[in-house]
């Protein structure tokens, strides 16, 4: 993506801010302008999600696209914020470990980079709420 | 509205095909539908052509005017739009000309689909056909095509016990039937110890489990239904043309295993058709993973949900069982030109509605339904074609 698309994006990304439509509590991350339920007469606000939530369900990715690919294999998931929505982010934590349903917190890290000389890409991925024995 | 029917059609091989351009692929196979049909181009209304990123892959755009410069359509000035909904590019070219035809507004229509996917290493497909995912809150996350599909997969397992084994199923099942597809890239068959051991794309899926990267190109030419008889004995009427729109991102589907853009693009086909899932004969459903074609058959009605993995192990999908699925081998065998796909789709329902598809003829074939999605679910397009208008 380039630069400008992911600098719009980087208080979202970084601190997990989605947004809530005031008019029928709805919470949305990805954050969207538009309440799907409400529509126009919806009151779209930003929302801090805190972070928390479970894994609906993962993948172990081992061929990916070209940013991607040095990070192979990495765990992507669908995470169900405690709040409500659902979001696409990686799972840091052992393979044998990932399970539906695991109870996950987010984390600050590194998403990709372009190349050795492009920009680095920060975002939100997550781990397990308890440490896995 | 005018019924509609399909007076021609044409398709390639399907393959690598290095000796062969992206314009030339379109051409051969408009060349060859309009040979079926029996039609001048000088006769051409307009056209339609399915294609999603030739951008990324031949880095042209304006593919319209290309197709139509070089199928010699250009100093007639015939109106040549194209089309793109991901994967379901051909499907809504397809459907686009029905609408033409059907409104009124034009008489003959070509809609064709093409796609010209191995210019470029397979590092720049993957991320081209990423951006079919929403790009900002899936692609930049790290998930790829498989990846997605994958994560259906994963939960249709944890929630109905489907197996490793069934999705290999049907990888074996479209491979039997593309041996018998002279156009198919894959003619091989091959075994569920073939897929099962293959290599890990994205846990369950492995790479037996995914269609291939395709170059090919599909048309069909669309007439009204009422004079569908002066260019062939044997039209094929369209009885429902029906799209619906999904989420484009997976997670925010509501059932992640159900496509529920496919469900409400198959009511409003079974409606449109006054039809419903138990009168159709056979069906080219979108199995661009083998978990896809479990889930498609769910959610057009065949089966039940949760028991689409059972389908191709039991026999029932396959030629010669009670609902014949993907006879032409699918995207999985035939393989997956993206642009191309939704369009061959109507093209093998035409073959076998005419009673010419050879070794795979499905017996007593009177009404087939094509299945054509885009990305995860984002777009979903329903066709329903039978013998009798």
């Amino acid at each position: 993506m380039s630069v400008p698309r992911f600098w719009r994006r980087l208080k979202n990304l970084y601190n997990l801010i989605g947004t809530r439509c005031e008019k029928c509590g709805e919470n949305y991350y990805p954050p969207r302008n538009m309440c799907t339920r409400c529509r126009r007469n919806g009151k779209i606000v930003p929302f801090k999600f805190k972070g928390k939530g479970e894994v609906l369900t993962y993948t172990i990715v081992h061929s990916a696209a070209k940013d991607y690919a040095k990070h192979t294999p990495y765990i992507l998931a669908i995470i169900k914020l405690d709040e409500g929505p659902r979001l696409t982010s990686q799972v840091i934590c052992a393979h044998e470990d990932i399970h539906i349903g695991m109870k996950v917190k987010s984390a600050f890290r590194r998403l990709g980079e372009e190349s050795e000389k492009g920009m680095i890409y920060y975002g939100t991925k997550f781990i397990p709420l308890e440490t896995v024995k | 509205m005018r019924d509609v029917a399909i007076i021609g059609v044409g398709c390639t091989e399907f393959g690598e095909l290095w000796d062969k351009s992206f314009r030339e692929l379109f051409v051969e196979a408009g060349v060859s539908a309009l040979a079926d049909a029996n039609v001048q181009g000088g006769k051409i209304d307009a056209l339609y052509v399915g294609n999603m990123s030739g951008g990324r892959f031949i880095e042209q755009e304006h593919i319209g005017a290309l197709i139509a410069d070089y199928s010699g359509l250009a100093s007639l000035h015939i109106p040549s739009t194209r089309v793109e909904a991901a994967c379901a590019s051909g499907g809504l070219a397809l459907r686009q000309g029905i609408i033409a035809v059907a409104s009124g507004y034009h008489d003959i229509v070509i809609a064709g689909g093409a796609e010209k996917m191995t210019d470029v290493g397979v590092e720049t497909t993957t991320d081209a056909l990423a951006a079919a995912a929403d790009r900002e809150w899936e692609g930049v996350m790290g998930a790829t095509f498989p990846g997605l599909y994958a994560m259906i997969a994963r939960l249709h397992m944890h929630k109905y016990g489907t197996t490793q084994e069934q999705l290999a199923a049907v990888a074996v099942k479209n491979h039997h039937n593309g041996t018998m597809n002279p156009k198919a890239q894959f003619q091989n068959e091959i075994s569920i110890e073939t897929v099962i051991n293959s290599v890990m794309v994205a846990d369950p899926l492995r790479v037996f489990d995914c269609s291939p990267i395709t170059d090919g190109a599909s048309a069909v030419v669309l007439a009204p239904a009422e004079i569908a008889h002066k260019y062939t004995d044997t039209p094929v009427y369209v009885k429902a043309s029906a799209q619906a729109s999904g989420t484009i991102s997976l997670h925010d589907r509501p059932d992640i295993t159900t496509l529920d853009a496919t469900v409400a693009a198959a009511n409003r086909a079974y409606k449109m058709a006054k039809l419903t899932s138990k009168d159709i004969d056979f069906a080219e459903v979108h199995d661009c993973f083998t978990i896809a074609e479990i889930c498609a058959i769910e959610d057009l009605g065949f089966v039940k949900k949760g028991e689409g993995g059972k389908a191709a192990e039991s026999g029932i999908t396959a030629i010669g069982g009670k609902i014949p699925i993907n006879p032409s081998g699918g995207l999985k065998a035939c393989g997956h030109p993206v642009g191309a796909t939704g369009v061959k789709q109507a093209v093998e329902i035409t073959h076998q509605l005419r009673g010419e598809a050879g070794k795979r003829q499905i017996e007593g074939a009177e009404i087939g339904l094509t299945h054509n999605v885009g990305g995860s679910g984002g777009t979903a397009v329903v066709h329903i074609f039978g013998r009798e208008r």
